[in-house]
Protein backbone atom coordinates (compact mmCIF):
# COMPACT_ATOMS: atom_id res chain seq x y z
CA UNK A 1 0.00 0.00 0.00
CA UNK A 2 2.40 2.07 1.49
CA UNK A 3 4.65 1.25 -2.29
CA UNK A 4 1.86 2.64 -4.21
CA UNK A 5 1.19 5.60 -2.20
CA UNK A 6 4.97 6.61 -3.43
CA UNK A 7 4.47 6.05 -7.24
CA UNK A 8 2.77 9.06 -9.28
CA UNK A 9 -0.80 9.21 -8.13
CA UNK A 10 -2.88 8.07 -11.87
CA UNK A 11 -5.54 10.97 -13.14
CA UNK A 12 -8.61 9.07 -11.60
CA UNK A 13 -7.68 8.87 -8.20
CA UNK A 14 -6.14 12.27 -8.18
CA UNK A 15 -9.16 14.14 -9.88
CA UNK A 16 -11.80 12.94 -7.51
CA UNK A 17 -9.70 14.03 -4.46
CA UNK A 18 -9.45 17.28 -5.72
CA UNK A 19 -12.65 17.80 -6.51
CA UNK A 20 -13.99 16.31 -2.99
CA UNK A 21 -11.93 19.57 -2.16
CA UNK A 22 -15.06 21.97 -2.81
CA UNK A 23 -17.52 19.84 0.05
CA UNK A 24 -14.67 19.70 2.31
CA UNK A 25 -14.47 23.29 2.34
CA UNK A 26 -18.01 24.28 2.51
CA UNK A 27 -18.54 21.78 4.62
CA UNK A 28 -15.49 22.77 7.20
CA UNK A 29 -17.03 26.85 7.46
CA UNK A 30 -18.75 27.42 4.31
CA UNK A 31 -15.55 28.16 2.01
CA UNK A 32 -15.73 28.88 -1.38
CA UNK A 33 -12.66 26.75 -2.81
CA UNK A 34 -9.97 29.35 -4.45
CA UNK A 35 -6.68 30.42 -4.26
CA UNK A 36 -5.33 33.18 -6.27
CA UNK A 37 -7.09 35.32 -4.08
CA UNK A 38 -4.70 34.34 -1.26
CA UNK A 39 -2.32 36.72 -3.29
CA UNK A 40 -4.55 39.35 -2.92
CA UNK A 41 -5.13 39.31 0.64
CA UNK A 42 -1.15 39.36 0.63
CA UNK A 43 -1.40 42.77 -1.15
CA UNK A 44 -4.08 44.00 1.38
CA UNK A 45 -1.76 43.33 4.47
CA UNK A 46 1.54 44.27 3.30
CA UNK A 47 1.10 46.95 1.05
CA UNK A 48 -2.76 48.06 0.32
CA UNK A 49 -0.45 51.15 -0.72
CA UNK A 50 -4.31 53.08 -0.59
CA UNK A 51 -5.41 51.33 -3.52
CA UNK A 52 -8.97 50.60 -3.02
CA UNK A 53 -9.01 46.95 -4.43
CA UNK A 54 -6.87 46.29 -1.50
CA UNK A 55 -9.00 48.11 1.26
CA UNK A 56 -10.96 45.44 2.81
CA UNK A 57 -10.72 43.51 6.18
CA UNK A 58 -8.35 41.17 5.05
CA UNK A 59 -7.96 39.12 8.57
CA UNK A 60 -11.71 37.68 7.69
CA UNK A 61 -9.43 35.85 4.87
CA UNK A 62 -7.01 34.55 6.99
CA UNK A 63 -8.56 31.13 6.32
CA UNK A 64 -7.49 31.51 2.99
CA UNK A 65 -3.74 31.97 3.76
CA UNK A 66 -3.70 29.47 6.43
CA UNK A 67 -4.99 27.32 3.30
CA UNK A 68 -2.44 28.16 1.19
CA UNK A 69 0.31 27.17 3.77
CA UNK A 70 -0.43 24.09 4.27
CA UNK A 71 -0.23 23.90 0.26
CA UNK A 72 3.19 24.92 0.97
CA UNK A 73 3.05 22.00 3.68
CA UNK A 74 1.75 19.46 1.63
CA UNK A 75 4.23 19.61 -0.67
CA UNK A 76 6.80 19.36 1.74
CA UNK A 77 5.50 16.05 3.00
CA UNK A 78 4.72 14.84 -0.10
CA UNK A 79 7.92 15.18 -1.84
CA UNK A 80 9.77 14.21 1.67
CA UNK A 81 7.88 10.79 2.40
CA UNK A 82 6.09 9.97 -0.23
CA UNK A 83 7.84 9.94 -3.56
CA UNK A 84 10.34 7.55 -4.84
CA UNK A 85 13.44 9.21 -5.98
CA UNK A 86 14.17 8.83 -9.66
CA UNK A 87 13.24 10.71 -12.75
CA UNK A 88 10.08 11.96 -13.64
CA UNK A 89 7.97 9.87 -16.65
CA UNK A 90 7.10 12.41 -19.36
CA UNK A 91 5.85 12.15 -22.77
CA UNK A 92 7.96 10.87 -25.10
CA UNK A 93 7.28 13.09 -27.70
CA UNK A 94 7.76 15.90 -25.13
CA UNK A 95 11.17 14.59 -24.02
CA UNK A 96 12.69 14.88 -27.39
CA UNK A 97 11.30 18.06 -28.06
CA UNK A 98 12.92 19.31 -24.79
CA UNK A 99 16.31 17.40 -25.61
CA UNK A 100 16.60 20.21 -28.41
CA UNK A 101 17.07 22.72 -26.20
CA UNK A 102 18.78 21.11 -23.26
CA UNK A 103 16.54 20.24 -20.95
CA UNK A 104 17.50 16.54 -19.78
CA UNK A 105 17.03 16.75 -16.30
CA UNK A 106 13.76 14.89 -15.40
CA UNK A 107 14.77 14.65 -11.45
CA UNK A 108 12.01 16.96 -10.29
CA UNK A 109 8.40 18.02 -11.47
CA UNK A 110 10.04 21.72 -11.72
CA UNK A 111 12.71 21.43 -14.17
CA UNK A 112 16.12 22.23 -12.68
CA UNK A 113 17.31 23.07 -16.16
CA UNK A 114 15.09 26.04 -16.08
CA UNK A 115 13.86 26.86 -12.58
CA UNK A 116 17.17 27.38 -10.32
CA UNK A 117 19.00 30.34 -9.25
CA UNK A 118 21.21 30.31 -11.66
CA UNK A 119 18.76 30.17 -14.72
CA UNK A 120 17.09 33.11 -13.14
CA UNK A 121 19.55 35.69 -14.31
CA UNK A 122 19.30 34.11 -17.97
CA UNK A 123 16.57 35.62 -20.91
CA UNK A 124 14.95 32.25 -20.81
CA UNK A 125 15.00 31.57 -16.76
CA UNK A 126 13.98 35.16 -16.11
CA UNK A 127 11.07 35.49 -18.95
CA UNK A 128 9.14 32.09 -16.86
CA UNK A 129 9.63 33.17 -13.88
CA UNK A 130 9.62 36.82 -13.56
CA UNK A 131 7.21 37.25 -16.37
CA UNK A 132 4.86 34.13 -16.44
CA UNK A 133 4.48 34.91 -12.43
CA UNK A 134 3.76 38.36 -13.29
CA UNK A 135 1.23 37.15 -16.11
CA UNK A 136 -0.50 34.81 -13.09
CA UNK A 137 -0.92 37.34 -10.35
CA UNK A 138 -2.23 39.52 -12.85
CA UNK A 139 -4.28 37.74 -15.19
CA UNK A 140 -5.94 35.41 -12.09
CA UNK A 141 -7.50 38.56 -10.68
CA UNK A 142 -8.60 40.61 -13.61
CA UNK A 143 -10.49 37.00 -14.47
CA UNK A 144 -11.43 36.95 -10.48
CA UNK A 145 -10.30 33.44 -10.25
CA UNK A 146 -7.90 31.20 -11.11
CA UNK A 147 -8.16 27.14 -12.28
CA UNK A 148 -9.50 26.47 -8.76
CA UNK A 149 -11.46 29.15 -8.28
CA UNK A 150 -13.38 28.80 -11.89
CA UNK A 151 -12.23 25.66 -13.73
CA UNK A 152 -12.85 23.46 -10.57
CA UNK A 153 -15.29 25.48 -7.86
CA UNK A 154 -17.12 27.83 -11.02
CA UNK A 155 -17.41 24.89 -13.25
CA UNK A 156 -18.64 22.77 -10.01
CA UNK A 157 -21.69 24.93 -9.64
CA UNK A 158 -22.32 25.34 -13.31
CA UNK A 159 -21.69 28.93 -13.37
CA UNK A 160 -21.04 30.15 -17.18
CA UNK A 161 -18.84 32.41 -16.39
CA UNK A 162 -16.43 30.13 -15.36
CA UNK A 163 -16.74 28.01 -18.72
CA UNK A 164 -15.47 31.48 -20.27
CA UNK A 165 -12.87 31.94 -18.21
CA UNK A 166 -11.50 27.69 -18.27
CA UNK A 167 -11.76 28.31 -22.43
CA UNK A 168 -9.41 31.61 -22.01
CA UNK A 169 -6.94 30.10 -19.45
CA UNK A 170 -7.03 27.01 -22.23
CA UNK A 171 -6.64 29.13 -25.42
CA UNK A 172 -4.04 31.50 -23.28
CA UNK A 173 -1.98 28.29 -22.42
CA UNK A 174 -1.91 27.05 -26.33
CA UNK A 175 -1.11 29.96 -27.55
CA UNK A 176 2.24 29.95 -24.91
CA UNK A 177 3.04 26.62 -25.12
CA UNK A 178 2.96 26.06 -28.89
CA UNK A 179 3.86 29.33 -30.17
CA UNK A 180 5.38 31.51 -27.40
CA UNK A 181 7.81 28.43 -25.42
CA UNK A 182 9.72 27.69 -28.64
CA UNK A 183 11.19 30.84 -28.77
CA UNK A 184 11.67 31.20 -25.37
CA UNK A 185 13.40 27.82 -24.73
CA UNK A 186 15.63 28.57 -27.74
CA UNK A 187 17.27 31.83 -26.04
CA UNK B 1 -17.74 39.05 3.55
CA UNK B 2 -15.10 41.65 2.80
CA UNK B 3 -16.16 45.19 4.61
CA UNK B 4 -15.34 48.43 3.02
CA UNK B 5 -14.69 51.07 5.95
CA UNK B 6 -14.71 54.15 4.10
CA UNK B 7 -13.78 53.99 0.25
CA UNK B 8 -16.53 51.46 -1.75
CA UNK B 9 -15.10 50.22 -4.99
CA UNK B 10 -15.79 52.76 -7.36
CA UNK B 11 -18.57 50.69 -9.30
CA UNK B 12 -19.77 46.95 -8.70
CA UNK B 13 -17.06 45.53 -11.15
CA UNK B 14 -16.93 41.64 -11.39
CA UNK B 15 -15.38 40.72 -7.61
CA UNK B 16 -14.90 37.31 -6.22
CA UNK B 17 -15.78 38.68 -2.75
CA UNK B 18 -19.34 39.25 -2.03
CA UNK B 19 -19.90 42.24 -0.05
CA UNK B 20 -21.52 40.70 2.86
CA UNK B 21 -22.22 37.06 3.97
CA UNK B 22 -25.06 35.16 5.14
CA UNK B 23 -22.23 33.01 6.38
CA UNK B 24 -20.10 35.73 8.36
CA UNK B 25 -22.83 37.99 9.90
CA UNK B 26 -22.03 38.71 13.28
CA UNK B 27 -20.05 35.20 13.62
CA UNK B 28 -16.21 35.15 14.46
CA UNK B 29 -14.85 31.81 13.12
CA UNK B 30 -13.60 29.03 15.44
CA UNK B 31 -10.36 27.17 14.67
CA UNK B 32 -9.26 28.70 11.10
CA UNK B 33 -6.29 26.32 11.41
CA UNK B 34 -8.81 23.56 10.27
CA UNK B 35 -7.91 25.17 7.06
CA UNK B 36 -4.43 24.43 7.53
CA UNK B 37 -5.13 21.28 7.74
CA UNK B 38 -7.13 21.27 4.86
CA UNK B 39 -4.18 22.99 2.69
CA UNK B 40 -1.72 20.08 3.95
CA UNK B 41 -4.24 17.51 2.57
CA UNK B 42 -4.48 19.09 -0.87
CA UNK B 43 -0.95 20.12 -1.16
CA UNK B 44 -0.13 16.62 -0.72
CA UNK B 45 -2.71 15.47 -3.54
CA UNK B 46 -1.64 18.35 -6.02
CA UNK B 47 2.05 16.80 -5.60
CA UNK B 48 1.40 12.96 -5.84
CA UNK B 49 -1.20 14.03 -8.62
CA UNK B 50 1.89 16.09 -10.58
CA UNK B 51 -0.33 18.41 -11.55
CA UNK B 52 2.91 21.17 -10.14
CA UNK B 53 4.59 19.64 -12.70
CA UNK B 54 5.85 22.01 -15.47
CA UNK B 55 6.27 18.74 -17.67
CA UNK B 56 2.45 17.99 -17.10
CA UNK B 57 1.37 21.03 -18.08
CA UNK B 58 3.18 22.04 -20.85
CA UNK B 59 2.01 18.00 -22.18
CA UNK B 60 -1.55 19.01 -21.54
CA UNK B 61 -0.87 22.26 -24.07
CA UNK B 62 0.63 19.99 -26.15
CA UNK B 63 -1.75 17.25 -26.43
CA UNK B 64 1.03 14.95 -25.21
CA UNK B 65 -0.87 13.13 -22.49
CA UNK B 66 -4.32 12.77 -21.20
CA UNK B 67 -3.62 13.19 -17.45
CA UNK B 68 -4.16 16.56 -16.69
CA UNK B 69 -7.38 16.16 -18.86
CA UNK B 70 -8.68 13.32 -16.22
CA UNK B 71 -7.23 15.55 -13.28
CA UNK B 72 -9.21 18.29 -14.28
CA UNK B 73 -12.69 16.76 -15.91
CA UNK B 74 -13.06 14.04 -13.41
CA UNK B 75 -12.91 16.80 -10.37
CA UNK B 76 -15.76 18.89 -11.54
CA UNK B 77 -17.59 16.05 -12.35
CA UNK B 78 -17.46 15.39 -8.35
CA UNK B 79 -17.41 18.65 -7.75
CA UNK B 80 -20.48 18.96 -9.35
CA UNK B 81 -22.16 15.88 -7.83
CA UNK B 82 -21.15 17.02 -4.14
CA UNK B 83 -22.91 20.65 -4.68
CA UNK B 84 -25.95 18.84 -5.81
CA UNK B 85 -25.82 16.29 -2.91
CA UNK B 86 -25.47 19.38 -0.69
CA UNK B 87 -28.46 21.49 -1.96
CA UNK B 88 -30.80 18.30 -2.34
CA UNK B 89 -29.90 17.35 0.95
CA UNK B 90 -30.03 21.02 2.48
CA UNK B 91 -26.69 19.58 4.07
CA UNK B 92 -25.47 22.20 6.90
CA UNK B 93 -21.20 23.29 7.59
CA UNK B 94 -20.17 21.17 10.94
CA UNK B 95 -20.88 24.79 12.55
CA UNK B 96 -24.66 24.29 11.58
CA UNK B 97 -24.44 27.21 8.81
CA UNK B 98 -26.66 26.82 5.94
CA UNK B 99 -24.31 26.59 2.67
CA UNK B 100 -24.17 28.96 0.29
CA UNK B 101 -22.18 29.34 -3.06
CA UNK B 102 -22.07 32.99 -4.36
CA UNK B 103 -22.50 33.14 -8.08
CA UNK B 104 -20.43 33.99 -10.65
CA UNK B 105 -20.93 37.38 -12.49
CA UNK B 106 -19.64 37.69 -15.78
CA UNK B 107 -17.42 40.36 -16.50
CA UNK B 108 -14.83 40.58 -19.41
CA UNK B 109 -12.17 40.42 -17.21
CA UNK B 110 -12.98 36.89 -17.61
CA UNK B 111 -12.03 37.16 -21.12
CA UNK B 112 -8.78 39.52 -21.27
CA UNK B 113 -7.37 37.96 -17.91
CA UNK B 114 -7.90 34.42 -18.71
CA UNK B 115 -5.92 34.64 -21.50
CA UNK B 116 -3.36 36.40 -20.04
CA UNK B 117 -3.31 33.72 -16.85
CA UNK B 118 -3.19 31.21 -19.75
CA UNK B 119 -0.24 32.74 -20.85
CA UNK B 120 1.25 32.58 -17.31
CA UNK B 121 0.65 28.92 -16.57
CA UNK B 122 2.04 27.23 -19.54
CA UNK B 123 5.45 29.55 -18.78
CA UNK B 124 5.26 29.05 -15.06
CA UNK B 125 4.06 25.51 -15.30
CA UNK B 126 1.71 26.34 -12.11
CA UNK B 127 -1.69 28.02 -11.24
CA UNK B 128 -1.30 29.55 -8.04
CA UNK B 129 -2.03 26.24 -5.58
CA UNK B 130 0.66 24.66 -7.30
CA UNK B 131 3.37 27.59 -7.24
CA UNK B 132 3.02 27.32 -2.98
CA UNK B 133 3.44 23.34 -3.28
CA UNK B 134 6.44 23.63 -5.77
CA UNK B 135 8.37 26.05 -3.38
CA UNK B 136 7.55 23.02 -0.85
CA UNK B 137 8.90 20.65 -2.80
CA UNK B 138 12.18 22.54 -2.65
CA UNK B 139 12.16 24.32 -5.41
CA UNK B 140 12.76 27.60 -3.74
CA UNK B 141 13.43 29.66 -6.53
CA UNK B 142 9.43 29.33 -7.43
CA UNK B 143 9.33 32.13 -4.28
CA UNK B 144 10.68 34.61 -6.90
CA UNK B 145 7.69 33.51 -9.39
CA UNK B 146 5.22 33.81 -6.17
CA UNK B 147 6.58 37.33 -5.66
CA UNK B 148 6.20 37.92 -9.29
CA UNK B 149 2.94 37.22 -9.19
CA UNK B 150 2.03 39.02 -6.32
CA UNK B 151 3.43 41.98 -7.93
CA UNK B 152 0.69 41.38 -11.44
CA UNK B 153 -2.34 41.06 -8.61
CA UNK B 154 -1.08 44.67 -6.72
CA UNK B 155 -0.49 46.17 -10.56
CA UNK B 156 -4.05 44.66 -11.31
CA UNK B 157 -5.43 46.63 -8.40
CA UNK B 158 -3.57 49.55 -9.61
CA UNK B 159 -4.57 49.58 -12.82
CA UNK B 160 -7.65 47.85 -12.64
CA UNK B 161 -10.31 51.22 -12.88
CA UNK B 162 -8.42 51.97 -16.55
CA UNK B 163 -9.35 47.70 -17.92
CA UNK B 164 -12.51 47.16 -19.50
CA UNK B 165 -14.53 44.82 -17.05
Amino acid sequence: MFEWIKQPWPWYVAGPLIGLIVPALLLLGNKPFGISSSLRHICAACMPSGIPFFRYNWKKEIWNLLFVLGIFFGGMIAAQFLTDPGPVKIAPQLAADLAKNGITDHSNLVPADLFSWRSLLTPRGALLMILGGFLVGFGTRYAGGCTSGHSIMGLSNLQWPSLVATICFMAGGFLAANLLLPWILSL
Amino acid sequence: MIKEDKMPLPKPVQDEFPEASVADAGTKERFPVRFLFAGVIFGIVFTKAEVISWFRILEMFRLQSFHMYGVIGSAVVVGILSLWLIKKFNIKTIDGQKIEVQPKQFSKGQIWGGLIFGLGWALTGACPGPLFAQIGTGATVIVITLLSAIAGTWVYGRVREKLPH
